[in-house]
């Protein structure tokens, strides 16, 4: 990993933020109407009276500054949204845009990630074991089961899942986050946000397995044509470490890549999981932000979205050189 | 010319035997045929909102019951899986010819243009496509289906151009194309007439997965409320069950049947896509 590797990378980070922030710009802009008439007239089709309407407005003129040329209304955007000052919510009032999604980001991040760690693990090994052929067969035969659960996105998994392990059994709470909500540290809150979090968990973990697998399968199947296996069963080196020292550890490398490629979907899927499960993340918001029509809140979601991920990718990518040695380290 | 023929003849041989395909096309032509055969058993102007009782199970009259907003509900599929496939192909195609066109000419010519498309490709590989469409679908409010399309287009190139690219830069030194190059025969001719040909296969693979993922993304527009308001598609109906709160009424035969064809038409693209894969890529034969 040179110095230019980091550059380059950090770079198509800062260019990944600019881009999400024009188009936040631009699009609301080439839509047809004024936005200031339409945050009006949404104000009045609310039908009551809103706490603070007069500052919303205000605020609403000041960030477009509708009378500034578009270079100087585009450099004010860019700059406020650098700072994280995305505006008001409608929907949320007195909170700013936000600082309602800050506390709603934390729940996506812990379900994204844990649920996409275990997808990606779990995948892997079994993508692994499909192609390794000294393996059970038993695993073959969950060939075809991966493919359907590959195929099958998200939001429809997590409508199956509820459906049978909530709905019809009852085993598993139909949505939310929690009981009560969590005010300490203690045993029973953790196993209450666990019981919570299963299910929505259990969706994303079923849609990514597949795709992890079949991945997996690819790459190692291309791994054990390579001379160096043959050279390491020819030492007489044990089946396990061959298995996981010799070719996993190889085929891993084209699927963190992929990783990095795949992490904006497994976002946006779990987004509507969320929805499915009314998971308090920012999808639920997003999904509230939809309904009550709260434009800059909306963008705040899409703008913290890309972000997120932009800045996972970049970590995954730094990170990168640590398994694969043939990329310089620093 | 010539070997275009034969291997277009060797390609359908081997996908007309791989099992994958043919369960993938078999779904499929299912899921047309209850576009194409439907309207003539069923009414679909009962697709509309209040032509029936409302919340009925499924009878014999109505084989799929009704909604809470008076639509027959095997006329909202009947009349919907047509338009979930229409979007979802236009926004495929469009996307996957723009996607070839620039994976060709980066990959042929080279230079800043490819630095610059292969960067801007790469970078919004990473953005999650929903963000983008959130975005600009709560702005231009009242979409329909050829607007979404069109929408979702914007954001279903970057992986046609990617493969393709990789697939040019491997052609582009072979010796046919050197020596087309030496016959002085235009850039053009040699993307179209010498390389095109050959990434027929992957930009066919690259199509179906396009595709499919249109629908994906066309489905979480809807279910979030911003699909076509007056168009039945599966995705709306998905939302309007949800919205009225059709899995804690147990009104099962709202939400299930657009789930499961959605599902089922998501397996059969899977199939074929995987197919095209395993032609394009040899080696994974073997293994299936």
């Amino acid at each position: 990993m040179t110095w230019s590797y980091v550059f380059r990378r950090l770079a198509m980070f800062f260019a990944v933020v600019l881009a999400a922030t024009t188009i936040n710009f631009i699009v609301p802009r080439m839509a047809p109407g004024d936005p200031t008439a339409a945050v009006l007239e949404q104000l009045l089709s609310r039908g009551q009276q809103v706490e603070g309407a007069q500052d919303i407005v205000a605020n609403y003129r000041a960030r477009f500054g509708l009378d500034d040329p578009m270079v100087v209304q585009y450099g004010r955007y860019l700059f406020n949204s650098l700072r994280l000052d995305l505006g008001s919510s409608i929907s949320y009032f007195p909170q700013s845009v936000t600082s309602a999604i800050l506390s709603a980001l934390p729940w996506t991040i812990a379900l994204l990630s844990v649920s996409t760690v275990i997808a990606f693990g779990l995948g892997s090994l079994i993508g692994a074991l499909l192609a390794w052929p000294g393996s059970p067969r038993a695993v073959h035969r969950l060939a075809p089961f991966l493919m359907v659960l590959s195929a099958i996105p998200y939001y429809l998994l997590a409508l199956i899942v509820l459906y049978l392990l909530a709905i019809w059994t009852g085993w598993f709470p139909l949505g939310g986050a929690y009981s009560v909500f969590p005010s300490g540290l203690s045993l029973a809150t953790l196993w209450d946000l666990a019981y919570h979090a299963f299910l929505p968990a259990l969706s994303i973990v079923l849609a990514g397995l597949g795709f992890w697998a079949l991945g997996m399968r690819g790459a190692m199947i291309n791994v054990l044509g390579e001379d160096y296996l043959a050279l390491a069963e020819a030492k007489g080196l044990k089946k396990r470490r061959i298995f996981f020292k010799y070719a996993m550890r190889n085929a891993m490398l084209p699927q963190v890549t992929a990783l990095a490629i795949a992490l904006g979907t497994a976002a946006s899927g779990s987004v509507l999981v969320e929805v499915a499960f009314n998971y308090p993340g920012i999808g639920y918001l997003l999904y509230n932000a939809l309904r009550s029509s709260d434009y800059f809140l909306i963008q705040g979601v899409a703008f913290f979205l890309v972000i997120t991920v932009a800045f996972a990718v970049l970590v995954l990518d730094l990170l990168y050189p640590l398994l694969d040695p043939r990329i310089q380290r620093l | 010319m010539h070997s275009l023929l034969r291997n277009t003849r060797a390609a359908l041989l081997y996908l007309g035997s791989n099992p994958k395909m043919i369960a993938g096309l078999t779904i499929l032509l299912l899921l047309l045929l209850i576009g194409l055969i439907g309207p003539l058993f069923v009414d679909i102007r009962m697709a509309e909102p209040i032509s029936v009782r409302t919340n009925q199970p499924p009878s014999a009259e109505h084989w799929l019951g009704t909604d809470s907003g008076g639509r027959e509900l095997l006329a909202v599929i009947i009349a919907g899986t047509p338009q979930t496939l229409r979007m979802g192909v236009l926004a495929g195609v469009i996307g996957t010819a723009v996607g070839v066109m620039l994976g060709l000419f980066s990959g042929y010519f080279g230079g800043w243009w490819d630095r610059i498309i292969s960067a801007v490709t790469d970078t919004m590989l990473t953005i999650p496509p929903l963000a983008i469409l959130l975005v600009v679908a709560s702005s231009v409010r009242a979409v329909n289906v050829e607007m979404m399309a069109l929408i979702i287009a914007a954001l279903s190139w970057m992986h046609a151009t990617r493969v393709i690219r990789a697939q040019v830069l491997a052609l582009r030194e072979l010796g046919y194309v050197q020596m087309a190059r030496l016959s002085g025969l235009g850039s053009f001719s040699i993307i179209f007439r010498e390389i095109f040909p050959n990434v027929i296969p992957i930009a066919f693979a690259s199509l179906v997965g396009a595709t499919s993922g249109a629908i994906l993304s066309g489905m979480g527009l809807e279910v979030l409320g911003l699909g076509p308001q007056n168009t039945p598609t599966l995705g709306m109906t998905v939302y309007w069950a949800l919205l009225y709160a059709a899995f804690s009424r147990g009104m099962w035969w709202w939400w299930g049947p657009p789930v499961i064809i959605l599902a089922l038409l998501f397996i059969a693209l899977f199939l074929i896509a995987s197919a095209l894969d395993d032609f394009a890529n040899p080696r994974l034969r073997s293994q299936s």
